[in-house]
C-alpha cells in the first residue's frame, strides 16, 4: 500500500505534518524567543535503500533526537540538527551558552533531549487532536553521528514489513538562521491505515505490498 | 580509478578489481565483505535485519535485507564468479547501537542482533570471520578495495581503521 498512496492521501499526510510541525514551531519559537519559519511539509515515499541519502548526504554529521510514539498509531519521531545549531539551542535552553561547548557532554545531551521532548509533545498533541487518535511519546534518545547511520538505525525495523518508508518531513528555521532543524514523522506501516482512516481518506489504498486494509 | 560502487541498504553487490565497494553511514546495519584474493573478486552485503522468518512474508522478497538470506546469497554469487571457498576472506563491520534509551528495548538492540545473526549465518556456511569492527555507538562508512581486499572503516570521531 505504501508505494500506492494517492495524491489525496499524500495531501492528508502533508496536512498532519503541517499541523504537528506548526505547533512545534510555535513552541520552538517561544523556547528560543525568536521568529521561526517552517517549510511546507514534504511527504516522501522512499525505498529503504535510498532513505539515507537525503539531508546533505549520508556522511553529514548531525545530532539526532529520536522518540517512539505509542498509542493508536505507533510512529517514530526524529529531529536532526546540525552540530553548531544544536549546541546553540542547548545553550539557550539552559540560559548559559558558554557552558554548552561539547556535543557529547552530559548537560548538552540532556538539554537537547529535553528540546526533543518539548517539540514532540507539541507535535503529538496537535496530531492527536486533529486525528482523534490517542498517542503518547517515549523518553528521548540522542545520537551525534553521520546522518546515514542515524537514519538507517531508525528505519531498520520498517524492513520487517516492506521495502518503503513514508517520511513526513518539515524544516524549521529561526529568522536569523541560528536554529535550523529537520523534523521527521515516520508512521509505522500499520499505522498509516489508521491515520488515513481517521482523516477520512482510507479509500484508494491498493493492497499490493501486503499491508492489510481493514474492511469497513 | 573508477567511481566507487555504492551498496545501499538491503543490497548485495559483487564486483572485481579495480572497483571499490562502498557503503556510507552504517548504523545498526551490518556490512559483510567477502573477498577472494586470488581472483580479486569480492562482494558486500548491506544487511538491515537479523532474521527473515520474523518478518511478514511480503517483505522477504528482498533477500538482501536479512542476515539469514543475504549471507548465503552473497556466498553463492561469489561462487558463481568462480571464487573458491577456501580462499575467501570475511570481514564484517557495523551493528552499532546508535541510540541508548534508558531501559531495555528490543528494537534498539537490533545492531547486536544483526551481528549475532551474521556470525551464525557465516558459521553455517563454514566461513570464519577474519576481521571485524562491530558494536559500540558509532556510525561507520565502509570502503572495500577489491584490488587488495582491504576494508577501510571511517568514523566521525575516531581515527580510520583498516581491516
Amino acid at each position: 500500500m505504501i508505494e500506492d498512496l494517492s495524491p489525496l492521501q499524500l495531501d492528508a499526510l502533508r496536512e498532519v505534518g503541517n499541523i504537528g510541525a506548526g505547533h512545534a514551531a510555535t513552541v520552538l519559537s517561544q523556547l528560543i524567543n525568536k521568529k521561526v519559519s517552517m517549510t511546507v511539509p514534504q511527504v516522501n515515499v522512499l525505498p529503504l535503500a535510498e532513505a539515507c541519502n537525503f539531508v546533505g548526504g549520508p556522511e553529514q554529521p548531525m545530532v539526532g533526537v529520536y522518540l517512539r510514539i505509542f498509542g493508536g498509531a505507533p510512529s517514530k519521531m526524529l529531529y536532526l540538527f546540525p552540530e553548531e545549531k544544536a549546541l546553540f539551542m542547548a545553550g539557550l535552553l539552559i540560559n548559559d551558552p558558554e557552558k554548552c561547548r561539547n556535543l557529547l557532554g552530559e548537560l548538552e545531551v540532556s538539554a537537547l533531549k529535553e528540546i526533543g521532548n518539548i517539540l514532540t509533545g507539541a507535535y503529538v498533541y496537535a496530531f492527536s487532536n486533529f486525528t482523534g487518535i490517542h498517542m503518547i511519546s517515549s523518553v528521548p534518545a540522542l545520537a551525534f553521528d553521520m546522518v546515514g547511520a542515524i537514519l538507517n538505525t531508525v528505519l531498520a525495523d520498517l524492513g520487517e514489513i516492506g521495502d518503503y518508508a513514508v517520511i513526513i518531513q518539515t524544516q524549521l528555521t529561526a529568522c536569523d538562521e541560528s536554529v535550523d532543524g529537520h523534523f521527521f514523522l515516520v508512521p509505522d506501516p500499520g499505522s498509516l491505515v489508521t491515520i488515513l482512516d481517521a482523516l477520512g481518506v482510507k479509500e484508494g489504498c491498493q493492497n499490493r505490498s501486503g499491508l492489510e486494509c481493514p474492511k469497513s | 580509478m573508477s567511481e566507487p560502487i555504492r551498496v545501499g541498504m538491503s543490497e548485495i553487490v559483487v564486483a572485481k578489481a579495480p572497483n571499490v565497494l562502498v557503503t556510507l553511514g552504517l548504523g545498526s546495519c551490518v556490512a559483510v565483505c567477502i573477498y577472494d584474493f586470488f581472483l580479486k573478486v569480492g562482494g558486500m552485503a548491506h544487511i538491515m535485519l537479523p532474521d527473515s522468518s520474523l518478518s511478514s512474508p511480503n517483505a522477504v522478497t528482498n533477500r538482501g535485507k536479512f542476515a539469514d538470506t543475504a549471507v548465503p546469497d552473497l556466498f553463492n554469487m561469489l561462487l558463481q564468479k568462480g571464487a573458491a571457498k577456501e580462499r575467501l576472506v570475511v570481514k564484517i563491520a557495523g551493528g552499532a547501537q546508535m541510540f541508548s534509551f534508558n531501559g531495555l528495548n528490543d528494537q534498539i538492540q537490533i545492531g547486536a542482533r544483526n551481528v549475532a545473526a551474521v556470525e551464525k549465518a557465516l558459521a553455517e556456511l563454514g566461513l570464519t570471520i577474519t576481521n571485524r569492527s562491530v558494536g559500540g555507538n558509532v556510525g561507520r562508512s565502509v570502503f572495500m578495495d577489491l584490488e587488495t581486499g582491504s576494508v577501510r572503516i571511517k568514523m566521525l570521531n575516531s581515527p580510520e581503521i583498516i581491516l
